[in-house]
């Protein structure tokens, strides 16, 4: 039997579910023995893959990269795990929501800017109107709320995917903390 | 003499009081039912609905902790639909406002927070409204972050049940409705506010706060340190 192909994705988040993750510690061994981490911003692999079994993905969807990135990601990928606060509620990113692109833009990049005013346009992707819950973009199959979730909760998560298993989180887990 | 109602929650029989409500004889028995609004010692105004209860085989939903024992009632506090709808409910409360559990002053000390837990609310399925309302931080000592508010008004009601004050109260409706200081204006100015806190302390969400408890301020009051910079340069070090 072939070994589970696991993925991790970063969209528009902190790192702090990733940093989480690592928090795992030795049970990581385990996971690097029972997986294999095929897409993850802690391996060096450019493209995503076709044929993921488990995907985590972290943060909002909040520009038009990611967008295309969670597109290509639901397409090819069997469980998807919307992982922390920012891919289930839109969290910390979606604080912007009320107060709209233009004058976000404005804010961070000209009025308080006192050098170079100008609204980066090259190589940043575009923003959207508001970030958005991974849920709102593509279907999602298990929900791990928390900003971080605990390492205990995502190795309870991933106890159960990479077994096959759907966890059901619901009572464990809980926004913030 | 009291008379004495005989009536069945979830199916197991009880005995109340006349004049008891439903939430008040469910809780006496054991049987649990979330509220957000309801505080012992406060009036009941049913504003959070979280207490919604089935009343006989009509299938009419009315909230536990304003309703009024009566003889033969048949209450229905636990059933599928009922923990559907309370997931809702939850929901609405999150998403009529701007609740960043994590960054918020209540964090973990949260009513809205745990119920959300204890419920399995684990992502929003409605939309967000993201209203742009505002922060009071007028007042000395306290602030209200209209963005953790769920209407609850156990601020309105315990500023006028228990203080005597009547500062707090409620304007606007639906969407719009906001709990304010004397008639709209800063909390700071307030000419009927004793400055008693009572509202912080009863308010379940981190809508009202102490000042000097958020993400940002936080650890800027704790600087133990500072006052001994001084003397250490002074003294120089130690040989």
């Amino acid at each position: 039997m072939t070994r589970p192909r696991l993925a991790t994705v970063w969209l528009d988040g902190c790192s702090g579910c990733h940093m989480s993750f690592l928090d795992l510690d030795e049970r990581l061994i385990e996971i690097g023995e029972r997986a294999d981490l095929v897409y993850s911003p802690l391996v060096d692999v450019k493209a995503y893959p076709a044929g993921v079994d488990v995907c985590l993905v972290e943060g909002a969807v909040a520009s038009e990269e990611d967008l295309t990135k969670i597109r290509v990601i639901r397409e090819r990928t069997r469980v998807l795990v919307s992982f922390g606060d920012c891919a289930v509620t839109s969290n910390v990113p979606g604080m912007r929501n009320s107060i709209g692109v233009g004058p976000l833009l404005e804010r961070a990049y000209l009025d308080n800017a006192t050098l170079n005013q100008q609204v980066p346009s090259e190589v940043v992707p575009k923003l959207l109107p508001k970030a958005m819950p991974v849920h709102a973009v593509v279907d999602v199959d298990v929900f791990l709320p928390g900003c971080p979730p605990s390492a205990d909760l995502i190795y309870a998560a991933l106890d159960d995917l990479l077994a096959g298993r759907r966890p059901d989180l619901s009572r464990r887990a809980r926004f913030g903390s | 003499m009291t008379t004495v109602h005989t009536l069945t929650i979830d199916g197991a029989e009880v005995a109340a009081a006349d004049g008891q409500t439903v939430l008040e004889v469910a809780r006496e028995h054991g049987i649990d039912i979330p509220t957000l609004c309801h505080l012992e010692g406060l009036s009941d105004v049913g504003a959070c609905r979280l207490c919604l209860v089935e009343v006989g085989g009509s299938g009419k939903l009315v909230a536990a902790c304003v309703t009024r024992v009566e003889e033969g009632m048949e209450v229905t506090a636990h059933s599928e639909l009922l923990a559907e709808h309370r997931r809702t409910i939850v929901e609405m409360l999150f998403l009529e406002r701007n609740h960043i559990c994590s960054v918020c002053v209540a964090n973990n000390h949260c009513k809205l927070q745990d119920i959300a837990q204890d419920l399995g609310v684990d992502h929003l399925d409605l939309p967000a409204v993201n209203p742009d309302v505002g922060v009071d931080a007028s007042h000395a000592l306290f602030a209200v972050d209209h963005n953790r508010c769920i209407m609850c008004t156990r601020c309105v009601r315990v500023c006028d049940e228990i203080e005597g004050a009547h500062t707090w109260d409620v304007m606007g409706r639906g969407l719009a409705a906001r709990v304010v200081t004397d008639l709209g204006t800063p909390w700071g100015t307030s000419p009927t506010c004793t400055s008693c806190g009572k509202c912080v302390q009863v308010c379940p969400t981190g809508a009202l706060f102490e000042k000097g408890r958020s993400v940002a301020e936080g650890a800027k009051h704790r600087r133990p340190f500072l006052p001994h910079l001084r003397l250490i340069r002074d003294e120089g070090p130690r040989s």
